[in-house]
């Protein structure tokens, strides 16, 4: 444990650049600027904080002591908050390049709005990851839910605003179901700092006082963490792809869901603590809640043909694999829950990327018209199909191995009850393989259907006269700067899951910065050698 | 040089001197009333800070006319009152300065001069009430402070001399139960003195049916003067008729300085013992401010005419402080939040009336429905409103997380001894979901949804915005002014009210009314907690 100032500059850094926007606003370039300076600042230190954690564990920065007694406004970064920050601040990169490609070719308005808003966000997201107690993470995950809610209604259609008071209605209802958890942890344990094995006393403290009270404070803490969007509190995800899709890959697949997801996995670990998830039964329930979700979602998705709405599903499914990779309990399984957070962030966002540059280059939304689009926009789609293979947990994609740990902590059940373990496992290859069903559908429209002849209407692209005519598809991609701005970034995650999958068996030899001290940090924060 | 024990008469003297002064110099001269009026509030607010900073050390008590304790009124300025007198004064300034263009143009030129005496007497009466140890006395300046209000209210003409009537014959039933109250005491003990009333009650057994009869003639009174949910009936048609300088003051100041008032007479005279040992009422007057803060919500919810919304949220809010008070026999969290709340929703609430009589001020706007598109128009005003209603709803970092938060700890700890403590936190969390429904719906409107093209706001426009010496958003600087005080504050003092600083206040708080301190509470439970777990294993 050493203390550093480092997590509060972390935090800065988006705070900081949120009213540089607002000043600069009239200003486009230098504007864009702000957000891009920022996130590379951002990135570095967060990555800065990768070795010293491995090396001399959590690094603490006490933002002031509260009139609460042992309640702190505090960040302690573990291993396990590292590897979230770091997935967060990584991506807000690609996507602040990719965010200037889209919203400037399809001419979107407030977009200074946008780029402020999305400066708050991650400014929410990583005060999550970097929280050392519930007190200071409810706090960010506020920040995070108001924050977003311009960005889901971006659009400012009569469709949006509801979806954005359904948003709202969902998230807010969360918060206060976590603050309820937040006040009766503090309640029951005096103390609301996370702790490796969970909170001592927090449990016994709770059956004291109601028998029941453990669950409903293990209930409190799920609902809170509705952003993770278990079935059935799931509806609001959906919705708010209404947002433009850079707000949709970063922040409904990476940063706003990322974040519930992290919050529960750090409530069964960090929390009520593993042993005593075991004890009290308590892991059942979370474990039955994220295969629901895992087989139901999937089967949901197979049914849209609204390309953004289909990765939704495919995002609640697969934000399940993390809640079920922590509720298995055992070391293996927690990594692998630890490890698919960013294997899933940088998988996702290639797919959701893709979905963008798909409707801005062709203005194709739904999955029936992309009959042939893999010969228009090649790069983009081999990209996608990466992305798409990874997410089904295919080798050589770095999704393999996570879904690996998790199969490994399903089968340590085995020493209590086969039948148990191969329920487990069996959860995992069916949903593996729905997976499989609606992703493949896609593939295939892509490549392997010839496109429909004669389209006149579909041909000119959704706003400016780039491209014209399917004579020169294959150069459409490249035939305008900002097109580049969107694509190269979603080759850079596709080509980075390989490399992952590549560097986990190149671990001894490789060195620990080019997989970004992932592993070490999931193994570190797993307890896994 | 006069010492600081002296200063408490000196705020209610110079307040009245003031008074008077106006009047005269208004004669001569309108132009006068307005820095008369602020200087002498900026002085009080000043000689506020010292005596909350002497009050701190050890509280003042103040002899008026030298007559020894038992027989003359003295005054009694301790930690709680030194706090809710600066946070009237602080409101007192704000206020006096953003009406300082606004006020001509909503009641006319001509009463401008009365309204600022009337203004003054007003002060006198809410900082006469917070500064005296004397029943009778409280129950003087509690008139003055009524009877001033009504006129205030009434300055605006119309409708406003309604509901200005209904204010004052609910207003004065509501003082006459509290004369009642006293009356009843003063016949069973013989003293008006808080301190003295407090010592003879355990002697007289408080038993006593009379005494009983007093503590609910009492609380009925401060009830209804505090707008409690089923007595609030006067509140909405007060708030939303009233110019907006006086309901932004009204708002802020009336209902809290009732409060402290029947928080001084619950704990000071008739003391916490009573109260839970006795009349057994502290669960009861929970259980009434949580349906008060649903009810006042739901009703707020209903509203179209933004004032009246405002209004009703007040009648939620006040049971927020209701609620605390109830909680803090069974945890000092609650008395903490009480006290807390009672600035930080003056300040919030402060700020939300005066950027509604912004809006009102140059675009005529009441109506939710036609807000669409202000925070392109009024940027300034619109944010302001934005950061006071995300206050309200309790999102952190601002004050009205603060006091969600003490009062929520508070709840959990209460729920030790009686299980609806988790019902209040169900009541907590379910009111400021309800909060975000009805000030979402005007963020929503005033930012995301475009204007109507045939009701064009612009339409509506009233001609005078360049004679009135426009700042940024069309309105005088003095009210942006105002405003922006009220909502930095919104997020500086919801920081500071988590830090350590006010730790010294809350500290003398629970020592002064016997409630155990907050420190030693929490490392009973970590303590209590750390035996479980050793005991689990």
């Amino acid at each position: 444990m050493i203390e550093s100032l480092k997590p509060l500059l972390a935090i800065l850094c988006p705070v900081i650049a949120a009213p540089l926007i607002l000043i600069s606003r009239n200003h486009p370039n230098l504007r864009e600027f702000w957000t891009i300076i920022s996130s590379f600042s951002l990135f570095a230190i967060v990555l800065s904080m990768a070795p010293t954690i491995l090396s001399d564990g959590d690094i603490k920065c006490v933002l002031m002591h509260t009139m609460l007694e042992n309640i702190d406004v505090a960040f302690k970064v573990d291993a396990f908050g590292e590897i979230f920050a770091i997935t967060a601040s990584s991506l807000w990169i690609l996507v602040s390049f990719y965010s200037i490609g889209y919203m400037r070719s399809l001419n979107e308005h407030a977009q200074t709005r946008y780029y402020f808003c999305f400066c708050w966000a991650i400014c929410g997201a990583i005060g999550v990851a970097m929280a050392g107690n519930l007190l200071t993470l409810f706090i960010f995950y506020e920040i995070l839910t108001v924050s977003t809610y311009p960005l889901v209604i971006h659009e400012q259609s009569d469709e949006a605003i509801s979806a954005g008071r359904k948003y709202l209605a969902y998230l807010m209802t969360a918060g206060c179901f976590l603050l309820a958890g937040v006040i009766l942890t503090y309640h029951f344990a005096g103390t609301t700092d996370f702790s490796r094995g969970g909170i001592p006393g927090l449990l016994n403290a709770a059956k004291s006082a109601s028998e029941v009270m453990p669950f409903v404070l293990l209930l409190c803490f799920m609902l809170g963490f509705m952003k993770s969007a278990w079935m059935p509190f799931h509806s609001w995800l959906p919705t708010a792809m209404i947002a433009p899709t850079p707000v949709s890959a970063l922040l409904h697949a990476v940063a706003v869901v990322k974040a519930g997801a992290f919050g529960i996995v750090r409530t069964i670990c960090f929390v009520f603590g593993t042993e005593a998830m075991n004890d009290s039964g308590l892991w059942i329930f979370t474990v039955s809640v994220a295969s629901f979700t895992m087989i139901v979602a999937s089967l949901f998705a197979i049914a849209q043909d609204n390309l953004k709405r289909r990765l939704a599903y495919s995002t609640i499914s697969q934000l399940s694999y993390i809640i079920f990779g922590a509720s298995l309990l055992w070391k293996e399984g927690v990594m692998g829950a630890m490890l698919h957070i960013p294997f899933h962030g940088y998988m996702k966002i290639t797919l959701f990327l893709c979905a963008g540059a798909i409707a801005v280059i062709t203005g194709k939304k739904n999955i029936s018209e992309m009959a042939g689009i893999g010969r228009i926009i090649p790069v983009t789609m081999i990209a996608f199909t990466i992305g798409a293979l990874g997410m089904c947990g295919l080798p050589p994609l770095c999704g393999f191995i996570s879904k690996l740990f998790m199969c490994i902590g399903a089968w340590e059940w085995s020493s209590s009850s086969y039948m148990l373990a191969l329920a487990l496992l069996l959860i995992i290859i069916m949903s593996s393989f729905l997976d499989v069903l609606y992703f493949f559908p896609i593939i295939k429209t892509a490549f392997f259907e010839p496109a429909e002849p004669a389209e006149p209407a579909a041909a000119p692209p959704h706003k400016a006269a780039h491209g014209t005519a399917t004579a020169e598809a294959k150069r459409v991609e490249t035939s305008s700067a900002l097109y580049l701005f969107m694509v190269i970034p979603l080759t850079i995650t596709a080509i980075y899951s390989v490399v992952l999958f590549i560097l986990f068996f190149l671990q001894p030899v490789a060195p620990d910065f080019l997989s970004l001290y992932i592993f070490k940090l999931a193994g570190k924060a797993a307890g896994v050698p | 040089m006069i010492g600081v024990e002296h200063f408490p008469i000196i705020v209610v003297v110079m307040s009245l001197l003031s008074a008077y002064t106006i009047l005269v110099a208004g004669w001569f001269n309108r132009k006068a009333c307005f820095p008369i009026s602020l200087m002498t509030l900026i002085a009080q607010l000043s000689l506020a800070v010292l005596i909350l900073h002497r009050a701190i050390s050890a509280p003042i008590i103040y002899k008026i006319g030298g007559w020894m304790f038992p027989w003359g009124i003295v005054y009694v300025v301790d930690v709680l009152n030194a706090f809710v007198l600066l946070v009237i004064l602080f409101i007192g300034v704000l206020c006096v300065i953003y009406g300082w263009k606004n006020l001509e143009k909503e009641i006319g030129q001509r009463k401008t001069v009365t309204f600022y005496v009337v203004l003054q007497l007003y002060i006198t009466g809410l900082c006469g009430i917070v500064v005296t140890g004397d029943l009778f006395n409280l129950y003087v300046f509690l008139e003055i402070a009524s009877l001033s209000s009504y006129a205030l209210i009434a300055s605006a003409g119309g409708r406003a001399l309604k509901a200005s009537f209904n204010y004052l014959v609910m207003g004065s039933i509501g003082a006459c139960f509290y004369l009642l109250g006293v009356g009843f005491l003063y016949a069973v003990t013989g003293h008006l003195t808080m301190e003295s009333v407090k010592e003879i009650l355990p002697l007289l057994g408080y038993g006593n049916k009379m005494v009983q009869a007093a503590f609910v003639f009492i609380l009925i009174g401060f009830s209804i003067k505090m707008a409690l949910f089923p007595l609030h009936i006067w509140q909405p048609d007060a708030y939303s008729y009233a110019p907006s300088t006086v309901s932004a003051l009204i708002a802020a100041t009336s209902s809290k300085v009732s409060i402290y008032a029947l928080m001084r007479v619950l704990l000071s005279v008739f003391t916490l013992d009573f109260i839970t040992n006795y009349v057994g009422l502290d669960i009861l007057i929970c259980w009434i401010a949580a349906i008060g803060i649903i009810a006042g919500s739901l009703f707020a919810i209903m509203q179209r005419n933004i004032k009246r919304m405002l209004a009703y949220s007040s009648v939620s809010q006040i049971g927020y402080i209701m609620l605390g008070l109830g909680l803090t026999p069974l945890s000092p969290w609650g008395l903490v939040g009480a006290v807390a709340h009672i600035l930080n929703h003056a300040i919030m609430k402060c700020c939300l009336f005066m950027s509604v009589g912004g809006f009102f001020h140059r675009l005529k706007l009441l109506d939710i429905n036609n807000f669409n598109g202000l925070g392109r128009k009024m940027p300034w005003t619109s944010a302001f409103f934005t950061v006071a209603a995300l206050s309200m709803i309790g999102v952190p970092p601002t004050t009205g997380f603060a006091s969600k938060l003490f009062l929520l700890i508070a709840s959990a700890e209460a729920a030790e001894t009686v299980s609806s403590g988790y019902a209040f936190i169900a009541v907590l969390l379910l009111s400021s979901l309800l909060n975000l429904v009805y000030f979402w719906r005007v963020i929503e409107r005033m930012y995301f949804i475009e204007p109507h093209p045939h009701h064009d706001i612009s339409g509506s426009e009233s001609g005078s915005k360049s004679k009135s010496g426009s700042g940024a958003d069309g309105i005088p600087r003095a009210m942006l002014f105002s405003m922006f005080v009220l909502a930095s504050s919104c997020i500086i003092l919801g920081i500071l009210w988590l830090t350590f600083v006010p730790q010294t206040i809350v500290h003398n708080l629970c020592a002064m009314f016997g409630l155990p301190q907050l420190s030693d509470m929490g490392t009973a439970a970590a303590a209590a907690a750390g035996v479980e777990a050793v005991g689990g294993r």
